[in-house]
């Protein structure tokens, strides 16, 4: 039984995705004395920290056994809505907040009850919610708007020490309490165990009595919610809103869920793995930068060659797994 | 027992479209009871216990739970009401612990966490009522299935159910794991709570029920204690027809003539697998059944899929008609004359969603390969001579093949392979789930097929089913033959004595 519990697929990958993290990290630290400095380090969460918490959201979503293509339309969206209601009706921040809040839940919600009640594919359903958000910006505006009303700069400026030549930006602080609200959600209640129990076997997960139907619906709605409060996150780090922003996020946030050790078929994963795969990301990104030689499309080309690796390494867990189950 | 009933239903009807499911069924459960439900396939039983669960809606008819009238509309109010459900398939979630299986939905809290140290003491308590000891904090499925099944079965003792309903759950278990259950439902019996078992054997009805409700049809055939009710007349009750229960106690070879001298179809020599099957000679020759005796895990599944080539062997080598081939995919052993209807009909036997013609002609089509397409003319008239031949209950064969009874699924099973013109059939565990009388006929049908010169390998948890269709007997131990056997001098006794290592 202790060979099973090594080889328990459901954490294996985490072991393996922090490891990664953990030897790109020592490595960056070998050849780059600077990359030793902790603000680089945090550096990954302030540049990272609107995807982490898409991801977070992409992750209960997989788990569920679904998939979500529309959170990055969805970012965009807020953005321009964002933006448009500050420069051009002049809310302030804190007015606007709730209102894009809600429009991301209402966005989820709609996708949810399709894909529930009437029984619709997710990944077309949310393609179908990804060219709508993603047409909506340019209804807004074709171009992009700067922000300049001062609750949102102040915000985006905002800088909280940690020690004395390290800060941590709002965004940072956000997605650190949306992961541990994530966490907390999977691990400790009634919902996020549903989650996982739909993404094992749905049927079964009805016929113990739980809530299937709200569960799901409540998946997309939650992962609604942080895409749109990912857009607040990236409204705030360009400072402007713009319906190019955030193209292609939605692959982004599913590679990170994928690489810190979410199963695609649906429920296995954590959500700190998640976390994990979003500083990967940020972490080659920065050995890039700190190379400085190679061009940024280098980062795609290493998260491209990782998601093979990863999804090759989860199918032969999947053996193992099925193995010792035969095996009994 | 003259209480009254916890749980009475009462004239239920149900319709779906084209058939009447249930007519005018009723049933009384008494605390401290359990109680059998029994009836062939497509008697209505499962339907039932839906309606009662909450999973189906009544056409007409009540329930009523200790004297109040409910209408439980989903699992969960059944559940909440106080009638838990234990399933035929184990109906959990693999990939989560077995902790959380007993308890998600009910979690332990503290504040608003669940309290996971609590739910995993819990656990193994529950367990432990059960008498069985594991970690439960590893996913279910590290475990087999017999674990499986208990650990569905504390689940639904755990809401402080009134009402217990038992869908089959032997079906997958040996026999110490039946008796291990029974003890816990003898427990149960003592606490008060009423239990509804369905099931499909004999022994373990008498074995523990007081009282019996037979269906037939769909329809309300009677209500007997189990002491009054002898074990032919309940089969007669069931088929609707006299039937000898004899039929089934002795064995009749296929050919009943003395096959030794026919020329092997198949031969292994020092066949295995690592981790499946230890090294095997086995030789299976035409128009001679070949059966597999051994108890759940003795290998004999294991044996089926190395010949069929879906777990090839690495060891060994095996002939066919004397010529030393390689079977190491599916598609090779048909090829080479062979057909294999696995063990799990539902899941890796019928397409459910195709009708019952596209199910009977999937392997013949295979077998021809993509470019030799057969014409849906073709395809009809083997449909149909298939359907004649074996007897398949159909009205048409165009409907989709779920919505065949389980004994008329498997036939489709068989034609489908037949249509094949195979030279060798192997049928894992072909009467499983199915009732007595399609038991026999497809019994029948495989003894007629050998007749006209197919060589068979017939796998079967059922002793007595081995014994009536084989001419020779395989004996199977821990994934090891441990001898063979003539079919004409074999009984239960000898087979189980040599199992036992007990020289006869």
């Amino acid at each position: 039984m202790n060979f099973a519990r090594f080889l328990n697929p459901r954490s294996l990958p985490l072991v393996i995705t922090t490891s990664l993290f953990a030897l790109l990290y020592g490595f960056g630290a070998v050849s780059y004395d600077a990359f030793l400095s902790p603000q680089v380090f945090v550096n990954l969460l302030i540049d990272n920290g609107f995807l982490v918490v898409v991801a977070v959201g992409m992750t209960f979503v997989i788990i569920s056994g679904g998939i979500d293509l529309s959170v990055g339309s969805i970012v965009a969206l807020t953005t321009m809505v964002s933006a448009t209601l500050a420069q051009q009706h002049h809310w302030n921040f804190w007015q606007i907040l709730p209102l894009v809040l809600a429009i991301g839940c209402l966005f989820g919600l709609f996708m949810g009850v399709l894909i529930q009640v009437f029984k619709l594919q997710a990944f077309i359903v949310t393609l179908g919610g990804m060219f709508l958000a993603r047409g909506l910006c340019y209804v807004i505006s074709i171009d992009s708007i700067s922000i300049t009303e001062p609750s949102f700069t102040v915000l985006a400026e905002y800088r909280i020490p940690l020690g004395e030549e390290t800060f941590v930006s709002t965004s940072g602080v956000v997605a650190i309490a949306l992961l541990a609200v994530g966490v907390y959600l999977a691990h400790y209640t009634r919902f996020g165990r549903t989650v996982y129990a739909i993404g094992g076997n749905e049927r079964s997960a009805m016929l113990m009595g739980l809530p299937v139907a709200k569960t799901k619906i409540m998946v997309y709605v939650l992962s609604g919610f942080c895409s749109a409060l990912g857009g607040v996150l990236v409204t705030l780090y360009m400072q402007s809103g713009y319906g190019l922003h955030a193209l292609g996020m939605e692959l982004d946030a599913i590679a990170a869920a994928v690489i810190g050790g979410t199963l695609l078929t649906g429920g296995v994963g954590y959500v700190v793995g998640t976390l994990v795969g979003v500083m990967i990301l940020g972490v080659i990104q920065t050995l890039i930068v700190f190379d400085g030689s190679l061009s940024s499309w280098w980062t795609r080309i290493a998260i491209g060659g990782l998601l093979f690796v990863f999804c090759l390494l989860q199918r032969l867990l999947d053996r193992s797994g099925k193995k010792i189950r035969t095996k009994n | 027992m003259a209480q009254e009933p916890i749980l009475e239903m009462h004239r239920i009807h149900k319709r779906f479209p084209g058939v009447v499911a249930l007519k005018n069924v009723g049933i009384r459960l008494f605390p401290g009871e359990v109680h059998a439900l029994m009836g062939q396939n497509g008697a209505g039983k499962s339907t039932l216990i839906k309606v009662l669960t909450g999973v189906e809606k009544p056409d007409g008819g009540d329930i009523r739970l200790a004297g109040k009238k409910i209408q439980p509309g989903s699992v969960l109010e059944a559940q909440d009401l106080g009638i838990s459900t234990v399933y035929q398939e184990v109906n959990l979630c693999p990939n989560l612990s077995v902790a959380e299986n007993i308890y998600i939905g009910r979690f332990p809290t503290r504040g608003p966490l669940i309290d996971w140290p609590l739910m995993q003491e819990r656990a193994r308590s529950a367990l432990k009522a059960l008498n069985l000891s594991v970690d439960v904090s590893l996913p279910l499925f590290s475990y087999p299935v017999a674990v499986q099944q208990m650990v569905a079965i504390a689940r639904a003792l755990s809401t402080e159910a009134q009402v217990l309903i038992l869908d089959e759950p032997t079906s997958s278990l040996d026999e110490d794991e039946v008796g291990r259950l029974f003890e816990a439902l003898r427990q149960l019996k003592s606490k008060g709570i009423a239990i509804l078992f369905v099931t499909h054997f004999l022994d373990q009805t008498y074995a523990i029920s007081d009282r019996i409700t037979v269906l037939r049809n769909g329809e309300f055939e009677g209500e007997y204690m189990a002491a009054d009710l002898p074990r032919l007349q309940l089969i007669n009750k069931m088929v609707g027809r006299e039937i000898d229960e004899s039929a089934f106690g002795r064995q009749e070879g296929a050919s009943n003539a003395d096959s030794s001298g026919r020329r092997p179809f198949l031969a292994t020599q020092r066949l295995g697998r690592a981790g499946a099957m230890q090294p095997i000679d086995l030789d299976v020759r035409c128009g001679e059944v070949l059966g597999l005796g051994g108890l759940l895990g003795s290998g004999r599944t294991e044996t089926a899929r190395m010949l069929f080539g879906i777990d090839p062997a690495d060891t060994g080598s095996l002939s066919i008609e004397g010529v030393p081939v390689r079977v190491n995919t599916p598609h090779r052993a048909i090829q080479n004359g062979l057909a294999f209807c696995p063990e799990d009909r539902k899941t890796e036997g019928i397409v459910a969603d195709l009708s019952i013609r596209e199910n009977i002609i999937l392997a013949l089509q295979a077998k021809r390969g993509v470019f030799r397409f057969l014409s849906k003319k073709r395809q009809s008239a083997v449909a149909e001579d298939c359907i004649k031949q074996l007897g398949i209950k159909v009205a048409d064969a165009e409907s989709p093949i779920s919505q065949l009874s389980g004994g008329n699924q498997q036939k489709a099973m068989l034609a489908r392979w037949l249509a094949t013109e195979p030279k060798m059939l192997i049928l894992d565990e072909p009467t499983r789930g199915i009732d007595v009388a399609a038991k026999l006929e497809i019994m029948d049908l495989v003894k007629e097929q050998c007749r006209k010169g197919l060589a068979i390998l017939f796998i079967s948890s059922e002793m007595p089913e081995v014994l009536r269709v084989s001419d020779r007997i395989a004996v199977l131990r821990d994934r090891q033959k441990i001898g063979e056997l003539a079919g004409n001098d074999a009984d239960e006794q000898k087979v189980f004595r040599m199992i036992a290592g007990v020289d006869s």
